[in-house]
């Protein structure tokens, strides 16, 4: 089975955030970056279906050239070869723009299956892959746990709300975005941080792509939200800490 | 094109109260620009919930109807609704943001040209939609720039469902055409996960526990103060991934949502997954290192330092009074 993993390189999660100037974009000096949690997981289903089935997996991420390191962690954990569609413009572009320059890089590979996590956790917009899906004309799932290669394509497991469950079946080729939480994510070993040195990392341009990047939605303006509560901060030591809290469970929230 | 179109959704036969927050979402759209709002609900058969939406003050419903829409398929929804869409032309298409429209907005939006705008929490004058970034942590402000039809999703709980109007629309039927080659996949019965046995929509006093624990070998010292509380424990979706709490003690959009007088949430930062699970909670503490985590948005009570100390400190003093 040949498997593509779009995944997108993100702030860290514990990363200090600032506006950046004029209030358009977020300040992007000094950031720690990490691999999108729900891609990692869409990593890892590729690799064991892979294991399973045999094939290749393919990484294709899409951002400025520091989005190479996390290309190469990929590639660490196991992944064959990578396609790194360098643009420097992704923040200007909307979900369809983002969408356009994955489907122009992965639609010559004709893969088996296009993996991808449900939302990353900078924009959070949640539709890169079902949009890619459109865009490709293939049939896609969301919020998948489990992937099962049957005769005629594949069973998924998605997830739906408070927590119900239901199974899908679809042709492949196909595109599905994965749910945190399926598998046990593995680690890179010093191996693989070697191999992966080694490994086929092909760059492309936005423009090479020539799609079309007029976006329809504009983010406007970054801001820091609107308290919905005055939160009562409680300062001092732990223990000063831990005894005016007790106090107000007490007194005021009654339930001690 | 003219028009608000709210795209209303039912589970197991019945409009749950995130659609009827799109609605008012909807409403509150039309008010601003002066635009008359219509609702459309899609399926085999939607007579009777036809009726129920056709009460909420909408112009007009539609019933979208066909034997291939019984049960929700992206590729069905999508075909119905670019048809429904292309015949109406609305200048906005509103949704609740349920993991359904998640599955096919997008891809529907991308169909006609567009971008949906997702999860929206606000809506201002221009139209302005306002959504959050990186789990909460700052707002962005998106202004649709395009030309066809402008699409939101909202999230749950941020329109307030009673602020539905009243009224009695006219109601019309829609059949799309569908073939049944078009729909690709085959989804079975949805179906519950294991059995649950925690009923944590019941209790009173929640601890909470998140990422910052670190390991699961540290999730001892939150139990203890949940047991000094009288407390359920309870965990945000991170922590079940990892195997350090079963599934079932879940809180948030993905498990269970719940409404203790007490939610003590400790190393959760307040991801928007988790925060719609606990948000109806009457008192919410939070204990976090991080002084800007987006849990301190919606805490009555916050202690900011370091868990490892806080809640010993915490449990100790919990003891102390309760003797």
């Amino acid at each position: 089975m040949k498997i593509i993993v779009a995944i997108k390189q993100v702030p860290e999660r514990d990363a200090q955030v600032r506006i950046g100037e004029g209030g358009k974009r977020i300040d992007e000096a000094d950031l720690q970056y990490a691999l999108n949690e729900s891609d990692a997981y869409a990593l890892e289903e590729a690799l064991q279906l892979k294991e399973k089935h045999g094939g290749e997996v393919i990484v294709v991420s899409a951002g400025p050239e520091r989005v190479g390191q996390t290309i190469r962690e990929a590639l660490a954990k196991g992944a064959d070869r990578a396609i790194h569609i360098d643009c420097d413009d992704l923040g200007r572009r909307d979900a369809l723009g983002v969408a356009r320059l994955l489907a122009a890089a992965v639609k010559p590979e004709s893969p088996d299956l296009l993996l991808t996590g449900l939302q990353s956790e900078d924009l959070g917009l949640g539709q890169t892959g079902v949009i890619v899906a459109e865009l490709l004309g293939l049939p896609h799932a969301t919020l998948i746990l489990h992937v099962e290669k049957t005769d005629s394509g594949l069973t998924v497991k998605r997830e739906l709300e408070e927590g119900w469950f239901q199974t899908i079946d679809l042709p492949t080729p196909a595109v599905l975005t994965i749910q945190s939480g399926g598998n046990k994510l593995r680690y890179a070993t010093l191996m693989g941080i070697k191999r992966a040195k080694t490994k086929e990392l092909r760059r492309v341009t936005a423009s090479e792509l020539s799609v079309e990047s007029t976006p329809v939605v504009l983010l406007e303006q970054v801001a820091l939200p609107h308290k919905q509560k005055s939160t009562q901060i409680l300062p001092g030591s732990p223990k000063e800490a831990a005894a005016a809290l007790v106090e107000k469970l007490k007194f005021e929230v009654r339930v001690l | 094109m003219s028009g608000v179109l709210v795209i209303v959704e039912q589970r197991a036969d019945r409009i749950a109260r995130i659609s009827w927050e799109a609605v008012a979402a909807g409403q509150k759209l039309g008010a601003s620009l002066s635009l008359p709002v219509s609702a459309a609900i899609v399926g085999a058969e939607t007579e009777t919930l036809a009726a129920e939406i056709a009460a909420k003050g909408p112009t007009k419903v539609l019933r979208v109807e066909h034997p291939l829409l019984a049960q929700y398929t992206a590729d069905g929804f999508t075909l119905a609704l670019q048809q429904l869409i292309e015949k109406e032309s609305p200048a906005y298409v509103v949704f609740p943001h349920t993991y359904q429209v998640r599955d096919y907005a997008p891809a529907l939006a991308a169909r006609l040209g567009q971008v949906l705008i997702s999860d929206v929490v606000d809506i201002s004058d221009g139209p302005i939609f306002t959504r959050q970034l990186l789990q909460g942590r700052l707002n962005g402000n998106y202004r649709p720039t395009g030309t066809g039809p402008c699409f939101v999703s909202v999230q749950a709980g941020a329109f307030r469902a009673d602020a539905a109007e009243t009224g009695t629309a006219e109601i019309t039927v829609f059949i799309p055409t569908i073939e049944p080659a078009q729909i690709r996949t085959k989804p079975s019965e949805p179906f519950r996960g294991s059995s649950q046995t925690v009923d944590l929509g019941s209790a009173q006093l929640i601890v909470s526990v998140g990422r910052g624990i670190k390991d699961a070998e540290n999730i001892s010292i939150v139990q203890e103060l949940a047991t000094a509380l009288g407390a359920e424990l309870a965990a945000s979706r991170p922590i079940c991934d990892s195997g350090w709490l079963p599934m079932e003690r879940q809180v948030g959009s993905s498990g269970q949502t719940v409404s203790p007088k007490l939610y003590l949430a400790v190393g959760i930062s307040g991801a928007i997954q988790h925060l719609v699970g606990m948000k109806g909670s009457q008192c919410v503490v939070a204990v976090n290192k991080d002084p800007d985590a987006p849990i301190f948005e919606i805490a009555d009570y916050g202690i900011v330092g370091d868990l490892f100390e806080v809640v010993p400190a915490l449990t100790e003093a919990v003891k102390a009074a309760k003797q």
